[in-house]
């Protein structure tokens, strides 16, 4: 009887308290519970590739990027900070999974444009996805001045890409993505050279502190390149300060845009062929507010 | 000993009946404003949930912190990313009793000012706090709304010294209920 009684005030007391802890609980399952997963890398690009980030809608990115000499080339070159590379562009955010963008680099004077576009986007909670899917088509054309005995065309100095990102957010710190891609160049550099080149690449990031992460990025061309050609690894730091990222990095390729850093990569990583170098990003609002 | 099974079994429903007279809402509105010299910042989220037991006078708040909206996706990605630490704690709530008036569900229209005590918890860290707010009740339909202060060191959200200029370590907080709807039982 006694039992019973007790047995009864406990469980009485337990529903009572239950009760209190789940006054939201009821109204917090009838919402599905669906959720972006956001910020995968700091920047719209790895390093050198594209990465899985797009701009927001009306956002302006724009990009300097600097690649300097290599540092084996010693003191005379000042570690190779004598010479420089350098890409500058404007990438916008039409929707929040549509970014176009234009660039120009000073190696080969090349102009490049690219379309870059959301597919999937990694989520968690109900029918959660645990990729994001990314496709980015470009086309680029050098205008430096050709000495070959017969000039090239416009369509000559042309080359498209198309690349592949799949990528995941894997917890708070670790992204990982692959980045698969086909360079087309109608004419190229060499003529013994595959105008059709596919490369296998990856790039991932760390992140180490709230603001400061880890990166590298590397891609592996298949088919048939000039001997003097290597696979593109670079490593950096992606620092952000407010509406700015730094990204600053060690890489062997000089380009920037995917058929330089694809097809025209030169120089040895661990045999010191390295260059320094450095992306900055600084995004603006454009546009009216959401 | 039946009898006493009976009465436990009547009194556990005298102790649930209660929960006839709860209030909720999934449409509520909480906006943050922070006034600092560089800029201000303003972020909305319009779904705050919100249970209110008016026989105990208990009420509670929850909202995500992924669901406030800002101007710039970039201060959304900040304030997710590197201050609220959204994924670490993901929401933001409020737990407390209001001192509610007697004559408050009476029926009659009017404007009443009541005191709510409570704890808010956001970003891992729970603080007392004392708001007063405002319910109106017009033509039975109940709202309500707050506006109080808090600092961000309170909650142990640090603003490096590089943007301190961009943001003030005092954030004023409206609420916004439009309209309490009552909680059937399920």
């Amino acid at each position: 009887m006694k039992k019973i009684f007790l047995y009864t005030l406990i469980s009485l007391f337990s529903l009572s308290l239950t009760a209190q802890e789940e006054m939201l609980k009821g109204i917090e399952d009838s919402i599905p519970a669906r959720e972006k997963v956001t910020g995968a890398f700091k920047s719209t690009r790895v390093i050198n590739a594209h990465s899985i980030e797009m701009l927001a809608k009306h956002n302006l990115d724009f990009r300097i990027m600097h690649r300097f000499g290599f540092v084996s080339d010693g003191v005379k070159q000042f570690f190779g900070l004598d010479a420089a590379s350098f890409r500058m562009s404007f990438d916008y955010g039409i929707t929040d999974n549509l970014t176009v963008g234009i660039g120009r680099s000073t190696f080969r004077k090349e102009l490049d444009l690219f379309l870059k576009s959301r597919l999937i986007e990694q989520s968690r909670g109900q029918r959660s996805v645990p990729v994001s899917v990314v496709i980015a088509a470009g086309t680029m054309v050098f205008t430096e001045q050709s000495f070959a005995p017969v000039k090239p065309g416009f369509s000559d100095r042309t080359a498209y890409y198309f690349q592949l990102l799949v990528g995941r957010k894997f917890g708070n710190r670790f992204s990982f993505q692959l980045s698969p891609i086909v360079v087309h160049s109608n004419m190229p550099v060499n003529v013994t050279e595959d105008k059709t080149i596919f490369a296998a690449g990856g790039g991932g990031r760390f992140k180490f502190s709230k603001r400061a992460a880890f990166t590298f990025d590397y891609h592996h061309p298949f088919g048939k390149l000039d001997a003097i050609y290597t696979s593109p690894l670079s490593v950096g730091i992606d620092i952000e300060t407010g509406g700015h990222v730094f990204q600053l990095q060690f890489s062997n390729a000089t380009g920037m845009n995917e058929r330089a850093y694809v097809t025209e990569t030169t120089g040895k990583f661990f045999r010191g062929d390295i260059r320094f170098g450095f992306n900055l990003s600084r995004m603006f609002k454009v546009g009216k507010p959401r | 000993m039946k009898f006493v099974i009976a009465c436990m079994l009547l009194l556990s429903n005298f102790f649930k009946a209660p929960a006839q007279q709860k209030l909720f809402t999934k449409t509520g509105t909480v906006v943050f404003f922070s006034k600092a010299p560089v800029e201000n910042i303003k972020a909305k989220n319009n779904k705050l949930l919100s249970v209110w037991d008016v026989a105990t006078g208990q009420i509670e708040f929850s909202v995500l912190m992924k669901g406030f909206e800002f101007e710039k996706a970039l201060m959304q990605e900040h304030f997710n990313e590197n201050y609220v630490e959204s994924d670490k704690y993901p929401k933001a709530t409020f737990k407390g009793i209001v001192e509610t008036p007697k004559n408050l569900f009476s029926g009659v229209d009017g404007n009443y000012s009541v005191v709510v005590n409570g704890t808010l918890t956001l970003h891992g860290i729970t603080k007392p706090v004392m708001i007063p707010a405002k319910v109106q009740v017009n033509n039975k339909i109940i709202s309500a709304s707050a506006a109080f202060i808090i600092l961000l060191t309170d909650y142990n959200i640090k603003i490096p010294a590089i943007v301190a200029d961009n943001i003030s370590n005092h954030i004023q907080i409206t609420v916004v209920v439009p309209s309490y709807q009552p909680l059937s039982p399920h």
